[in-house]
């Protein structure tokens, strides 16, 4: 039910997002997800990869301070409405959403969301009970 | 003009002879009432009574800011509490500040040296001095206010901030005399040039500097924008206060030190070997008349070289050269001492771990700022952007609430702070002084 996730802290100067990358690549590593949040002085980097603990350890090998984090990911059909119908839930069950970022699953017409719950386990709980379908770990990282 | 003319004029000989008596009471009282002073004299094998001529001095053991934190707060008091009527404080190396006493006698003294300074400085009875040093536990407001009032001026308790207001009250006073930090005057004259107003049609004539290091190329500056002397003023909380030593409005060259009431030394800061006139190194004072918080051949990590020769003024006390610059870590910012080790006491306390962090202090205009770059370690990393701004929050409130500045966080990644032989340089101070 919960994905992991990889954050990386990043200075705002012009090329680190290419360095993260290039280590990444070297390492044969792919990136399934991917989002930037950043502030004047510093971004963090959030990442969904194929392999976790081997993107963890060469990104820590090249001096990248690195954190993991569960988050969950629920496929939504790219129509109007689709995301509409789970935010309501979210927002009707008190869930707090600290982020969420979207991206596209190549072959379906589907959209995956990946949410960051502050409760990650009332969170499954709730969407669950409202039939809304969690996608596995191991679904995310071989997309 | 001289306001003491008897001991400010003393004969070399004369006043040596005063020194000397002054020093014998002074190691006797803190041998008698301080245990500590007692122990450490005892260790050094050195009693009262060893005290026969002035370069006996030399057998006294030093004072350092950490003998202070280990009596902290009022360990070294010589007199019991109910005859201190006043307390001062500075900034310590970690979390607790340094806290200095005073009986009644010592404000009298204090004010008289105030007094002192400022005629030294070329201030007179009927000026209207503007005194915008703070107000509160740091001895430059209340200390210099004394003095003023001593010399029979009118003294505008103005303290700091507000600098429109200030230049307001400056013209409608008239106000003829400026007691502040260098850097504050500084603000001030870009103030009144953004003001469009005429500094030839203030009254200023004299301005009287302290509290933080400044250049010559500053003093001239401060003199062209705000048409007036700039004089140097020397003190240190822990031997008083302002008003230790004071610039001469005839020289214009060096400090006199008020030697009726602080014996100077100069010596080596590694070896502590003591250094002849005219050499530079550390400066160490051992106070001879005061009587709540004496101190015995405090060293002050200010480095300078001191000078016999005659000055133009008339007074025979020694100068000592502006400071140029310290022994240790401690930076002077807007007046106020932080010592790197404070910084990084906060960053400890917030972290919870050994932080790795470089403060870099500028100038911005008149006015210092210090911004503290702090790596970011798996420890303190979140993937939320909230937590990492709420945590630079944090350690900024906490670094203001300590030393009462503010000094800009910023998070850097780890390793980019650069190391120089496995050690982090802690500082880079890029202030033109
Ligand atoms: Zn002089």
């Amino acid at each position: 039910m919960k994905v992991e996730q990889i954050s990386i802290f990043l200075e705002n100067k012009s090329g680190r997002l290419a360095d993260v990358t290039e280590v990444l690549a070297k390492a044969d590593i792919n990136i399934r997800a991917l989002s930037l949040a950043d502030t004047t002085d510093f971004g963090i980097l959030r990442l969904i990869v194929n392999d976790t603990e081997k993107a963890k350890r060469v990104l820590k090998e090249n001096e990248f301070t690195v954190g993991k984090t569960e988050v969950i990911a629920i496929e939504v059909t790219d129509k109007p409405g689709g995301l509409a119908q789970i935010l309501s839930i979210i927002h009707k069950e008190g869930l707090n959403v600290e982020y969420m970022y979207a991206f596209l699953e190549k072959h379906e017409k589907k959209a995956i969301i990946i949410f960051r719950f502050d409760d990650l386990e009332k969170a499954i709980e709730i969407l669950k009970n409202a039939g809304i379908g969690i996608l596995k770990g191991e679904h995310v990282y071989s997309i | 003009m001289i306001w003491n003319k008897e001991f400010e004029t003393l004969s070399r000989e004369s006043l040596e002879k005063v020194q000397l008596e002054r020093l014998q009471s002074v190691v006797e009282r803190v041998y008698g009432a301080v245990p500590y002073y007692r122990q450490k004299m005892d260790d050094a094998g050195v009693k009262p009574s060893d005290i026969n001529t002035l370069s006996d001095i030399n057998k006294l053991p030093y004072t350092t800011k950490e003998d202070l934190r280990l009596n902290y707060p009022f360990g070294l008091f010589t007199v019991p509490m109910e005859e201190v009527v006043r307390v001062h404080a500075s900034s310590g190396t970690t979390g607790k500040p340094t806290v200095v006493g005073y009986t009644k006698k010592d404000i009298e003294t204090w004010a008289e040296l105030m007094a002192r300074a400022l005629a030294c400085g070329g201030a007179d009875k009927g000026d209207m001095v503007h005194n915008a040093y703070g107000y509160g536990l740091f001895t430059g407001g209340l200390g210099a206010h004394y003095g003023a009032e001593r010399l029979g001026a009118t003294v505008i308790p103005v303290s700091g901030g507000n600098t429109k207001r200030q230049i307001m009250l400056m013209q409608d006073f008239g106000s003829t005399v400026l007691l502040c930090t260098p850097s504050y005057a500084l603000n001030l004259a870009e103030n009144i040039a953004e003001m469009g107003i005429d500094p030839a049609k203030l009254k200023l004539k004299v301005g009287i500097f302290g509290a933080e290091p400044w250049s010559v190329n500053m003093k001239e500056e401060i003199e062209k924008k705000l048409n007036l002397d700039a004089i140097d003023i020397y003190g240190l909380s822990e031997v008083m206060g302002p008003g230790v030593s004071c610039e001469c409005i005839e020289g214009k060259n060096g400090l006199h030190i008020f030697e009726d009431h602080f014996i100077p030394e100069i010596i080596d800061p590694e070896s502590g070997q003591p250094k002849s006139i005219g050499e530079m190194g550390e400066l160490v004072f051992t106070t001879i008349t005061k009587e709540a918080f004496p101190v015995i051949r405090y060293r002050t990590k200010d480095l300078t070289k001191l000078s016999d020769e005659p000055c133009a003024c008339g007074r025979t006390f020694h100068r000592m050269q502006r400071v140029t610059g310290r022994t240790d870590d401690m930076l002077i910012i807007r007046g106020v001492n932080v010592f790197p080790s404070q910084i990084e006491h906060v960053l400890m306390s917030v972290e919870g771990v050994e932080p790795h962090y470089q403060l870099l202090v500028d100038r911005k205009g008149a006015l210092d700022t210090l911004e503290a770059q702090v790596e970011v370690s798996e420890d303190i990393f979140s993937d939320e952007i909230k937590v990492l701004e709420q945590l630079s929050k944090n350690i900024e409130k906490e670094i203001k609430d300590l030393l009462g500045i503010t000094c800009k966080i910023k998070l850097v990644e780890p390793k980019t702070i650069q190391r120089s032989e496995g050690k982090a340089q802690r500082v880079i101070d890029n202030r033109k002084l």
